[in-house]
């Protein structure tokens, strides 16, 4: 031990072990990394499929949706990847992702449409809101989410896409209206984009499986 | 150190919360709800549990003078490697758990116990340590998020069945049906509110203990706890 005690005092010693434990940790990190990946994309490809299900009806599609993907650019550039369901080779509903800025990061929305733009559902799959509070949006723990079934651009005028503090039709939680406000608005914006570019996205060729 | 006393420590006379008060970023964060305390208080004692094992096992070949940063690395690399693990391979833990590990590294009551005990003992004691210490912490968060669950919602546990599987449903209950709900108490000042209230009871009746002894004996006062690393 002596002889080890008056190692750790050389100048030497210090720089040398703290570049070793870094030198391990990044190792472990690596390796944990590699051998954890495919088990984390198998996860999270299992929990897409779930959540395209979900939104869906069930028995609404006859195909693959993880197969039958096309990408379309929104207006401001960004790529999304839709999801088409069919039935008999027709494409009967639509799945895509849409977030918007909640109290506490990106909120982001899947949402499941018929082929004329109603809504069959919505689901959250993505939000670091307070706990407690504006996690009323999880399906888990509110009825909240299911209040979008049915509803469409035209069956709900636009000033109506609101939480009813703002003169619209969707509940706001006690404490916490920021955060149904920004679903309110995913949701919203969803539709725009699937009304500005319905052509497109039911006509395109299928891209295959989604990466 | 025997466990008796590591055990009676970490529960009560050191107890992460009550009498370090360390850890209080993510103890006003999550106890919101009891099951929210339990879920983090059971993440933090499983960190707890490795990072003072690891940390007792190289202690005698870090020298003093780059300790912190060692013990930071290799915390947050434990954490992140938990993180992956349970994400891969325990994928619905990990839906419930997911939210609390991340903010495991911010609580300094992990470096703490590294600082204080781990750095100073065997393997074993500082498993026991970090065991305790877990479980000191899990008992306060939980405690505090059912004070606040309770006057805030009215319900105790809810959503239990989420994090501990179905059969811990029976754990959930509506004491007050059709509550209105006490928003305030959801909302981080409660947080400080109900821990200040818990802070000043446990003094209280350790004072209380404090004076009955030196009335019997004019023996010296208790000691204060350990000094804190100056962080949230």
């Amino acid at each position: 031990m002596s002889k080890l005690d008056e190692l750790r005092d050389r100048l030497f010693y210090q720089p040398l072990s703290l570049g070793l434990i870094a030198l391990a940790t990044s190792a472990a990190l690596s390796f944990a990394n590699q051998s954890t990946q495919e088990g984390i994309a198998d996860a999270e490809k299992r929990d897409l499929q779930t959540s395209l299900s979900e939104v869906l009806p069930a028995g609404h599609g006859d195909n693959d949706l993880l197969k039958d993907t096309v990408t379309v650019a929104d207006n401001d550039g960004k790529e999304v990847t839709i999801y088409r369901s069919r039935k008999a080779g027709t494409v009967n509903g639509v799945v895509f992702k849409t977030a918007a800025r909640g109290y506490a990061g990106d909120i982001v929305v899947l949402i499941g449409l018929d082929e004329k733009g109603t809504m069959l559902g919505a689901r959250v799959i993505k939000h670091q809101e307070t706990p407690g509070l504006g996690d009323k949006i999880e399906v888990a723990k509110s009825k909240w989410i299911h209040d979008f079934e049915g509803k469409s651009l035209d069956n709900l005028p636009a000033e109506k896409w609101a939480v009813k503090k703002d003169g619209g039709v969707f509940d706001q939680f006690a404490g916490a209206t920021i955060t149904p406000r920004a679903v309110v608005k995913a949701v919203k914006q969803g539709l725009d984009f699937y009304a500005g570019h319905r052509e497109e996205i039911l006509s395109a060729p299928t891209q295959g499986e989604a990466k | 150190m025997n466990i008796r006393e590591i055990m009676k420590n970490g529960l009560w006379d050191q107890n992460i919360v009550f009498a370090q008060v360390l850890g209080m970023c993510p103890t006003m964060a999550v106890t919101t709800s009891g099951t929210n305390g339990l879920g983090m208080g059971l993440a933090t004692t499983a960190v707890l549990v490795g990072s003072n094992m690891i940390i007792s096992s190289i202690r005698n070949f870090v020298s003093p003078q780059v300790r912190i940063p060692v013990y930071i690395v290799l915390i947050a690399t434990l954490v992140t490697i938990v993180d992956m693990v349970l994400n891969a391979w325990m994928h619905d833990l990990y839906r419930v758990l997911g939210l609390f590990i991340a903010l495991i590294v911010v609580n300094c009551a992990v470096l703490g116990r590294a600082e204080s005990f781990a750095s100073k003992s065997g393997i074993v004691a500082s498993a026991f340590d970090g065991l305790f210490m877990g479980l000191g912490f899990t008992l306060a968060l939980t405690a505090i998020g059912l004070i606040r669950e309770l006057i805030g919602m009215g319900t105790l546990f809810s959503q239990a069945s989420l994090l501990l599987g179905p059969k811990f449903a029976f754990l959930e209950m509506t004491v007050i049906p059709n509550y209105g709900g006490v928003l305030m108490m959801i909302l981080p000042p409660a947080g400080f509110l109900v821990l200040g209230l818990m802070l000043a009871v446990k003094r209280f009746y350790e004072l209380r203990a404090a004076a009955k002894e030196t009335a019997k004996t004019t023996a010296s006062p208790t000691p204060l706890a350990e000094g804190a690393i100056g962080c949230h």
